[in-house]
């Protein structure tokens, strides 16, 4: 019984890993219809950027404010400078795009930084709440900020202009532009914006898996399953989506099947629930007319 | 003259073992393995409209049939690559036939978590006695039949050529016909397609089937040239590489394939040579420039720089034969 | 497919064609006994995984790039200068196979030294032992390298895992006969490697294992597996993982209440690299084994052999990690490559190197712990015999009992 609650934790804990990043995912989905893979190597920079301010003797606050700015920024001009050129390209030509970003951000990172993995601080206290053994105080925070963020892009998107206007944007630029919608600059605060969630998500996994290049590429996998599990364009369902990717992914291992088929087991399963309900547990079903 | 370009290619293909190193005539077998891997994954990709993310478990799939056949029931070489490819014809067949029915983005998902997770699948230790677990199974090149004086290089490649030959005559007659009218129609518009009678369904696992049994071929030629067959050849690394070379190559052609068979065989070791220290990081920037330049691939480019001559030649042909008919007496004038 | 594409494509096979035979024209091309009988250099090749997965370890490869650098500078050896041929193969077979093929074919190496990696090392053994060139000093733990009879042109390295593991089996049997053993690893050759030594070692009592665990080195956090483990009831712990994974390990464990007697794999021995992060009062009563000296481990501060190496860190390969074990292993490898090279004398033919590098008596470099040394003979391709088992006390690697023997 104990064991079992272990799981289900520390599912919970890992599902809140997966279901942050696929936070950034959703919302470059939302923004620009796209799936960007270099989400998580993009967040992995966020982090490093994180570790060299703090290492320099930024307080954490500081550096993370400061992490989340820049990202934001850099994001932006990644949108600019290096996808705006390929916007009208087919679909799979842009994932080539990200493929290669990918590739380049991970690659540079390890000759930069090194392959030595690196502490990241937490901002939360370090003994457990009540002394307990089953859930720290980091992974408590790390569900409490989801929550909180998934609540903020709620609010901003339902009932600010400028959320409505990137909606506009995403599913019909150009009704948008006939309605006087700066498309372009609403691409590029989409990409900005999933840059911090990325940069956030980062800096919130870090102290549990340790900094290191590879940090992400395993989380990228769960994240995609989790956001389209949950439905893409829904950014609670992508939270939700992790957690149950998480819990099921750890039970599943624990008890099921052993850990050597866990991933296989896992996956299965995700396709398992899209095949039955191809838009994600809480996605909007699209239905096209002919 | 345009009829001599293909026997031509195919003369002077046969000749470029004797010119080369053998050594040489290793790389250029793998480059024919990936022509005929990448050719399987645009037939589903490209034509169809199906994005695959995990083609490299087909590859994986061809490579471990022949390499058990080989290593457990010892059947020849030759008759290894017809058998992985009816394998993962099947194989291929099983996995389209739920998965035509996801979109896009979840058929991704789907083949990503394919690619992901056959890796796993092959070190599980219950089928360590077949796959030979993490060490894999090593294979032994074969000798050229009947005392041809060929080194076991030269005779593979030969022996793959004849069978991109046969497997890329085969998709180009495809392609022309009925079915490849229908896999196109699908990708373009599947609701017309459905109402003006085509089977969509079927079409669509055909097609899957049809692809994987193309990349299962090549797995095993490919897993015969190496002489090794292992988990670790096979992680979503190639499948990424995969979609690299069909991108690269050129959507929707056949010659695509070549084009990118070349690419991803060469480039890598080039930006190897560039830097050591982030040879990815410059493999990621040359992956982006092609498209930049290229986005409908070298295919692509090939194609619209042959147009264009074309239309110069034509041009300039109109230019002097007005001319010519300015110069001649008692013509009227436009 | 257009007839553009046909000629397109002939000419890119022209150039191919011609490219290709030129450079062949200046070197000997396809030949078995023509490696590197050339009179000024001594060619040696290198397949490392300078991208892709395993890129940690590409600093083997740049370390002893850095370190040939500073022995030619030197004057070589006999004479000779080293030509090192490092090349990429990304961990992945077909990769490591073709580059081999060029190494050996093309640039004419007279041996492989320390390709890295079990399945890139599978993949090219039955190559280079048809073609008679020494596959020196495999980088890798795995237990297959030790097999003259069969493949006389292969050897290996590292402590092989089997060794290891079976080194705490016999360990676990004789001092905690009654232990309840929970194990982790990886779920690839090494950690099944060690699995197997650790079963072998502790013989009948090897129904004392109650609990066993995997992890990809795709998965985030082992969280979940510790807390299978422990739901086990196990009282000893073998942690079988790399350093990223090692470092959660340890930090889970003790943070979800369980305190059980924990052996460590060398691989992840490192206080810099993995009982730092996992933290070194959570790391207190770890046992591992050792063969080289931690140089995050201040024991070694004052030591002659560390201080050399630090100064050759700093002066030849500054952008190497000083508190990444790895760097020493590296160096201490090249060494032992020096070392064999020096043996051939003026012989340097693949034979010659193999049969040298099967003759090392006693050898020591500086940076292997006191009283281990590196023995090899005709019969006898490991090369260390003895292991020294060491405790973590919060500061350093203890080292403590006598060496154990390997067999």
């Amino acid at each position: 019984m104990e064991t079992l609650l272990h799981q289900i934790l520390s599912g919970l804990a890992a599902g809140g890993i997966y279901g942050s990043l696929a936070l950034a995912l959703v919302m470059i989905f939302q923004a620009t219809h796209l799936v960007n893979f270099a989400q998580g190597e993009l967040a992995m920079c966020s982090t490093y950027l994180a570790w060299s301010l703090i290492h320099a003797g930024c307080p954490y606050w500081l550096a993370f404010l400061a992490t989340v700015g820049i990202s934001f920024v850099a994001g932006a001009l990644i949108e600019r400078c290096v996808i705006r050129p390929v916007e009208n390209k087919p679909a799979l030509a842009v994932v080539l795009v990200f493929i290669g970003l990918m590739l380049i951000l991970n690659s540079v990172a390890g000759w930069i930084f090194g392959y030595t993995v690196k502490t990241f601080p937490s901002p939360f206290p370090d003994h457990p709440l009540f002394g307990n053994t089953y859930i720290g105080n980091h992974e408590l925070g790390i569900i409490a900020v989801m929550a909180l963020m998934v609540a903020l892009l709620y609010l901003f998107f339902r009932y600010t202009t400028l959320g409505l206007a990137m909606r506009a944007a995403a599913v019909n630029p150009d009704s948008s532009r006939l309605c006087g919608i700066r498309v372009g600059r609403m691409l590029a605060l989409g990409w900005g914006l999933a840059a911090a969630l990325g940069a956030v998500a980062g800096m919130l996994i870090a102290p549990i898996v340790f900094l290191d290049p590879s940090m992400m590429s395993g989380v990228l996998l769960y994240a995609f399953a989790a956001a389209l599990l949950g439905g893409i364009d829904s950014p609670g369902g992508a939270v939700v989506g992790g957690f149950l990717v998480g819990v099921v992914e750890n039970v599943m291992g624990a008890y099921v099947i052993g850990t050597e088929l866990k991933l296989t087991v896992a996956l299965i399963l995700i396709v398992g629930v899209l095949v039955m309900r191809p838009a994600g547990l809480f996605g909007k079903v699209v239905v096209t007319r002919v | 003259m345009r009829k001599l370009a293909l026997p031509a290619l195919l003369v002077s293909a046969c000749v470029l073992p004797f010119l080369v190193s053998d050594y040489r005539v290793f790389q250029l077998t793998l480059v024919i393995v990936h022509a005929i891997a990448l050719l399987g994954l645009n037939l589903l990709t490209g034509y169809s409209g199906q994005i695959s993310l995990g083609h490299g478990a087909f590859y994986a799939i061809g490579a471990y049939t022949a390499a058990i056949l080989i290593d457990h029931f010892h059947v020849p070489y030759w008759a290894t690559v017809p058998l992985a490819g009816i394998v993962c014809l099947g194989a291929g067949i099983l996995f389209g036939l739920p998965a035509g029915r996801l979109e896009n983005l979840y058929l991704a998902l789907a083949t990503f978590a394919l690619g992901v997770s056959l890796p796993q699948i092959l070190k599980y230790r219950h089928v360590e006695p077949w796959t030979g677990g993490v060490q894999g199974v090593t294979l032994t090149k074969p000798e050229a039949p009947l005392g041809l004086p060929l080194s076991r290089d030269q005779w593979l490649y030969y022996f793959s050529l004849a069978v991109m030959v046969v497997l890329f005559a085969g998709a180009w007659n495809l392609l022309r016909g009925h079915t490849g009218r229908a896999i196109v129609a699908i990708r373009d518009n599947p609701i017309a397609a459905a109402a003006a009678g085509i089977d969509v369904a079927r079409y669509k696992s055909l097609t899957f089937g049809v692809s994987a049994m193309y990349t299962g071929i090549a797995g095993a030629l490919g897993g015969i040239a190496v002489q090794f067959v292992g988990p670790d050849s096979f992680s979503f690394f190639l499948s990424l590489r995969l979609l690299c070379g069909i991108v690269v190559g050129g959507l929707s052609t056949i010659s695509g394939a070549i084009y990118g068979a070349l690419f991803i065989q060469f480039v890598p070791n080039i930006a190897g040579d560039i830097s050591k220290a982030a040879p990815l990081a410059i493999y990621g920037v040359l992956l982006i420039a092609v498209v930049y330049v290229m986005p409908s691939g070298i295919a692509g480019a090939v194609n619209d720089v042959a147009r264009r001559m074309r239309a110069f030649g034509r041009t300039t042909e109109a230019r002097s034969s007005s001319k010519h008919r300015e110069n001649q007496p008692g013509r009227n004038h436009a | 497919m257009p007839k553009s594409s046909h000629w397109t494509l002939l000419v890119v096979m022209t150039f191919l064609a011609l490219g290709c035979s030129r450079k062949e024209q200046g070197s000997g091309g396809d030949n078995a006994k023509g490696a590197s009988l050339s009179a000024s250099t001594i060619k040696i090749g290198q397949t490392m995984p300078y991208s892709g997965p395993a890129s940690a370890y590409g600093t083997i490869g740049k370390l002893q790039t850095a370190y040939f650098k500073k022995i030619n500078e030197a004057g070589g050896i006999n004479g000779k200068k080293i030509e090192f041929l490092t090349v990429d193969d990304g961990y992945s077979p077909p990769k490591a196979v073709e580059q081999v093929r060029k190494l050996v074919e093309q640039d004419n190496a007279l041996a492989i030294f320390q390709p890295l990696g079990t399945p890139s090392n599978a993949a090219i053994r039955k190559y280079l032992n048809e073609k008679k060139i020494p596959q020196l000093f495999a980088a890798t733990g795995a237990s297959q390298w030790n097999d003259p009879a069969n493949y006389p042109y292969t050897i290996g390295f590292n402590i092989n895992y089997v060794d290891e593991g079976r080194t705490y089996g016999k360990y676990i049997a004789e001092k905690q006969p009654t232990a309840k053993i929970a194990i982790l690893y990886q779920n690839d050759d090494y950690g099944k490697d060690y699995l197997k030594g650790l079963k072998d070692g502790l013989g009948e009592k090897a129904k004392l294992i109650v609990a066993e665990a995997t992890y990809e080195v795709s998965d985030p956090t082992v969280d979940s597996q510790i807390a299978t483990l422990k739901g086990s009831g196990a009282d000893t712990f073998v942690n079988v993982t790399t350093p990223k994974f090692a470092a959660q390990a340890i930090r889970r464990a003790y943070d979800i209440g369980w305190k059980p007697t924990e052996y460590l794999n060398n691989v992840s021995a490192s206080v810099g690299s993995v009982l730092t992060p996992a933290g070194l009062d959570k790391s207190v009563g770890l046992v591992t084994i050792a063969y080289y000296k931690d140089p995050t481990d201040k024991q070694w501060d004052d030591d002659a052999g560390m201080k050399e190496w630090r100064e050759f860190m700093t002066k030849e390969y500054p952008e190497g990690g000083l508190s990444d074990g790895t760097n020493v292993y590296a160096y201490i490898a090249a060494q032992t490559l020096v070392q064999v090279l020096k043996q051939c004398g003026d012989q340097m033919t693949p034979e010659n190197v193999m049969k040298q590098a099967a003759n090392l008596k006693d050898f020591a470099p500086a940076l292997l712990l006191p009283g281990i040394k590196i023995n090899t003979g005709p019969k006898d391709y490991v090369l260390f015999d003895q292991l020294q088992l060491a405790r973590f006390d919060g500061k350093s690697w203890v080292p403590f009992g006598q060496l154990m023997s390997v067999m």
